[in-house]
């Protein structure tokens, strides 16, 4: 044990001057150059200039870190958990330490307001891995459970134990890379996983400088392995390969299913999934309503709306639904589009001209279905990506902007007649990440969020997310949990132990004892 | 400085290179240990965050056991302060309780971290002031105080409730949150003073508790000197207050205090006892107690007995058997005693007696005076009880110094002698024979104690057969002294109260609170 504690202080750390900005995959340990020559190129969306040509990691490519990850898991599985949560702790510390570096490159690569990107992403993302270093020591523990047969002489210990699965393939999107990162990365190492993460080609920058930050926390080498690359070629690989035990995917419900097919086609890999679609919203006539508008207006526009949980049909009754409406469009109007860079911007471009595309169609659509398009639904400014707030109103169930996800600053707001009608129309999908209500009464909060069918209820709030509270999908909206506690499941298989523990000491004692009578 | 009691005889040669191992690693680390900024030797009270005197000015003297030099002199708290103390923990409870469990553990992940800085101040001093090896402190009881540190640290932000389906759950709404007791009065004892203060402080801490901290007399250096680091670690003034003196004066303050919600005590059993009692008629306070015990080890004819000699020293004789879990009544099975007593009496021979600042020293003095005279007395009790000594017996002294006492053991005992029945708290291991399982098994829990028990054999069936039916908070197999941050620890029947360690160690610092709301509401139709 003390030799334990001893190995746990003895990594130094290194002190790191800057956190320069890297381009080369992270394999082992070591920033190395990809085989095959593919690259690609990540641009601002605020100007559409190239930031940086990245490396692409090719199928050689991927087998060298899925082999240093197998290299590396049977050593960092069976190291003390303190050691690990060591890790995760100093590399929570290191985020900290390049809060700013981090939090300009994540705003630049992705165009989420820098403010935002200081203020949220970068401080929840390391929040998580220092939640999950408290794990990591001695807190994932098994079960003992007491089983017995009718026949009392017979006798066994049953107990569980929870053990890492392997070596873990882990997908992420574009929206919020770093917290992402930090999803996917902590549960899977603090449970003794090894990990291939590879980002998404919009946004590869943020990920690959965590590379820098792994290494100085002291990950030993192979522990955690990054690359960068498209989903048709690199994650492609990684889901295929045979060394890979688990996939971890989070992205679109269309490449989900193609995730789900190659790991099922390549070794039955378990998978998680953390998907998207369109979360409804139900607004009462007794909510609060400027406290329903904020919680409608965040849920939507939170990002440029490109968040998987995005308040994307909101219910209102129709009691108060011109008064809502009213506010709404007020509320869209006070959104500052600007640079990132300015303290003032509230809302980004989207991250590049392939959404730009397809949120704009989206916005021609709801117009050609009919939907009234109460404000917004034009570009914003001549260069880069924005997107005016977009607000539909007058949108029904069966439009195409009520039923697909249009990842951009586009709210359709639904009138309701019922509250039971609403509940069956807000879960009348095939997806359920998200669902929330706006009442102020405690019975019918209450009973609604118990009624819709979806993985994250937000009762008068939205977006609240939190290192510990669980977070992934009912229906086609996923697999699995991560966050909180239950995520360490994703990364966990569990193993029951059975022992028959008669012994024949036992049978020629109880055969003496009942000659005599019974000893006791 | 120190002296080989008997040379290993061949038979030894695996169990002392494991301690010449171990004391390498000992003197390796001193030697590549760097003295940091220094940590003062502190003797003041620390409440609400500052160092000061006691209200009456009052003082006393701790000593080195080993030499019998004055460490320190102690400020002495009286009622007074054991006032101050816990206004001071009431005022800061509102805003730690509700502060955001993030923010308790970082705290806690500070201060682990400040210990490890000056893990060579603590070890020394720790050491100096309690006679243990600081061989020991360095690698077993700072490390382990660290662990429990952090170990806790991760709980601050995960102290979760459960939602509970109520039969009519469709229109209920029912969840449990465990709420801080409040403010937390807590005793620790000499053995393991810097442990015992991680125990008792990880727990109260991840949960949002107050405490008011109260060092044994003999050893109060160290928990003072805890007190800069606490500040340092930026915990709220009045979180931790920690105050040394006699332990009748402050213990009864505090447990008849009003404002104070829960009293921990780890100690003997016959304080436990009156403590306990003390509690219900103040008000019924909540309290966590962990006292003393005669763990039993079972050594049966087929075990790995290299193994279990190691189990039974190192259980009974580790901390000069200062150990409340100690390994004392060691059962053995006819067909393995003669050579379990031979090996297990050359193993207590080779234990080098020394200074406890010699890095070589497995065995220093006993914590006094008082404790060597009470050694003795059960010593004498067993050679006129006709227990047939072995090794030891003797009281000692290095450079003619210091109340050291031999690692003694003493074979034939009967179950009804007293160095069977009651704790010694010294060096003194009692061997007895056994034929069946089930009697060493009723013979073993034949005690009012039951912290600790053990069972070697190399035959899985027996060995989890044993381990269930033995009736004590921790069983040992095939090892003893595993102590880790993350398993419960605490005692069967007079042994204790509640647990300390694992998430178990949490259960005393919370209150469960259940909510349970109807959740129906009127239709607008």
């Amino acid at each position: 044990m003390a030799n334990e504690m001893n190995g746990t202080v003895a990594v130094e750390s290194l002190p790191v001057s800057g956190l320069p900005l890297e381009t080369r995959l992270f394999i082992d340990n070591e920033f190395v150059d990809e085989h095959d020559g593919t690259h690609f190129d990540t641009s601002d969306p605020t100007n559409a200039k190239v930031i940086a040509r990245v490396q692409e990691a090719g199928k050689d490519d991927v087998d060298r870190a899925v082999k240093a990850a197998s290299r590396a898991f049977e050593g960092w599985s069976q190291s003390s958990g303190a050691f690990r949560a060591q890790c995760l702790n100093r590399l929570a510390d290191l985020m900290d330490k390049h809060m700013d570096q981090l939090a300009e490159m994540e705003s630049l690569d992705n165009g989420k307001p820098l403010t935002k990107a200081k203020e949220i992403d970068v401080p929840f993302s390391l929040a998580v891995y220092r939640y999950y270093a408290g794990w990591a020591d001695g807190k994932l523990d098994g079960k003992q459970i007491p089983i017995s047969a009718g026949n009392a002489s017979a006798n066994w210990l049953c107990y569980q134990r929870r053990e890492p699965i392997g070596v873990c393939g882990q997908i992420i999107p574009w929206n919020f890379p770093l917290a992402m990162f930090s999803w996917k990365v902590a549960p899977a190492v603090a449970a003794g996983c090894t990990v291939v993460i590879k980002t998404s080609e919009k946004t590869p920058l943020t990920g690959l400088m965590m590379g820098h930050l792994c290494k100085e926390a002291g990950f030993p080498p192979g522990v955690i392995n990054i690359l960068s690359g498209h989903g048709p070629t690199t994650g492609e690989y990684i889901v295929r390969h045979p060394m890979v035990d688990k996939v971890a995917f989070t992205g679109s419900v269309d490449t989900a299913q193609k995730v789900l097919l190659a790991a099922a086609q390549s070794g039955m890999k378990k998978v998680t999934t953390e998907l998207g679609r369109k979360s409804p919203l139900i607004v009462c006539k007794d909510a609060d309503l400027d406290q329903a508008l904020t919680v409608a207006h965040e849920g939507l526009f939170f990002n440029a709306g490109q968040s998987c949980i995005a308040s994307s049909r909101v219910f209102v009754d129709e009691a108060i639904y011109d008064k809502f409406v009213e506010k709404a469009l007020k509320r869209a109007k006070e959104e500052k589009l600007c640079s990132p860079n300015s303290p003032e911007c509230t809302q980004g471009p989207v991250v590049d001209m392939k959404q730009f595309d397809r949120v704009m169609n989206y916005i021609s659509l709801g117009k050609q279905e009919g939907a009234t398009l109460l404000t917004g639904g034009t570009r914003h400014g001549t260069q880069g990506y924005w997107i005016e707030p977009t607000i539909f109103t007058d949108v029904k169930d069966d439009m195409r902007i009520a039923k697909e996800e249009i990842f951009g600053p586009v709210m359709t707001v639904l009138k309701f007649k019922t509250l039971e009608e609403a509940i069956v129309r807000a879960n009348a999908t095939s997806y359920g990440l998200g669902a929330g209500i706006c009442s102020r009464d405690i019975g019918r909060a209450l009973s609604v969020a118990h009624k819709l069918r979806a993985g994250t209820i937000y009762v008068n709030c939205w977006n609240v997310v939190k290192p510990n509270t669980p977070f992934g999908g009912y229906k086609q909206s996923g697999v699995g949990r991560e966050l909180g506690e239950d995520a360490l499941d994703n990364y966990l298989e569990k193993k029951t132990v059975i022992v028959d523990l008669s012994y024949e000491d036992e049978k020629d004692e109880k055969a003496a004892g009942d000659a005599t009578g019974g000893p006791n | 400085m120190h002296r080989r009691a008997h040379a290993g005889a061949s038979r030894l040669r695996s169990s002392s290179r494991l301690q010449a191992s171990r004391v390498a690693e000992g003197v390796a680390k001193t030697a590549s240990s760097v003295r940091l900024s220094g940590l003062p030797t502190e003797g003041r009270l620390f409440i609400d965050g500052e160092f000061v005197e006691s209200s009456a000015l009052e003082t006393f003297k701790t000593h080195d056991p080993a030499t019998g030099d004055l460490i320190a002199t102690v400020q002495q708290a009286n009622e007074e302060d054991v006032n101050k103390a816990v206004a001071a923990a009431k005022r800061a409870f509102p805003n730690w309780s509700q502060a955001d469990g993030r923010f308790r553990r970082d705290c806690l992940y500070r201060l682990a971290d400040l210990m490890e800085r000056h893990i060579d101040e603590l070890a020394e001093m720790e050491s100096r002031d309690s006679g243990k090896p600081i061989t020991e402190a360095k690698t077993v009881d700072l490390p382990l105080a660290i662990e429990a540190i952090r170990y806790y640290a991760g709980w601050a932000d995960k102290i979760q409730g459960d939602t509970i389906p109520l039969s009519n759950h469709h229109s209920t709404l029912a969840y449990s949150t465990r709420e801080p007791v409040g403010v937390c009065g807590q005793l620790i004892p000499w053995n393991f003073p810097l442990l015992m203060f991680s125990w008792k402080t990880g727990p109260a801490m991840a949960t949002g508790c107050t405490t008011v901290m109260k060092a044994s007399q003999k050893t109060p250096v160290t928990a003072a000197m805890l007190g800069h680091l606490i500040k340092e670690a930026g915990f709220p003034p009045g979180v931790i207050n920690i105050l040394q003196g006699p332990g009748r004066v402050i213990g009864d303050t505090l447990i008849n205090h009003p404002d104070v919600a829960k009293i921990a005590y780890t100690g003997s059993t016959a304080q436990g006892r009156r403590i306990m009692r003390a509690c219900a008629e103040a008000g019924m306070k909540r309290v966590s107690l962990e006292l003393g015990g005669k763990s039993p080890l079972i050594v049966l004819d087929d075990a790995d007995l290299d193994q279990a000699v190691k189990a039974a020293c190192q259980g009974c004789f580790s901390n000069m058997g200062q150990c409340c879990i100690a390994s004392t009544r060691i059962y053995v099975q006819a067909g393995v005693y003669d050579e379990f007593l031979r090996r297990v009496g050359e193993c207590a021979a080779a234990r080098t007696i020394g200074s406890p600042l010699d890095a070589a020293t497995v065995h220093g003095p006993q914590i006094g005076e008082k404790q060597i005279e009470t050694i003795l007395a059960y010593v004498e009790g067993a050679h006129k009880d006709g227990a047939r000594l072995i090794c030891g017996g003797k009281k000692t002294s290095v450079d003619g110094k210091g109340h050291y006492f031999e690692p003694t053991v003493f074979a034939d005992v009967s179950d009804d002698m007293a160095i069977s029945e009651e704790e010694i708290f010294g060096p003194v291991m009692s061997v007895h024979k056994f034929k069946t399982v089930d009697e060493a098994v009723e013979r073993a829990n034949a005690s009012q104690y039951g912290l600790g028990a053990g069972v070697c054999t190399r035959d899985v069936g027996k060995a989890h057969s044993i381990a269930r039916r033995l009736q004590a908070g921790t069983v040992y197999i095939n090892t003893w002294n595993q102590l880790d941050a993350a398993a419960p620890f605490g005692g069967f029947k007079q042994s204790g109260q509640h647990r300390e360690l694992g998430e178990a160690g949490l259960e005393p610092y919370t209150e469960l609170k259940t909510v349970v709301a109807d959740i129906s509401y009127r239709s607008e139709q």
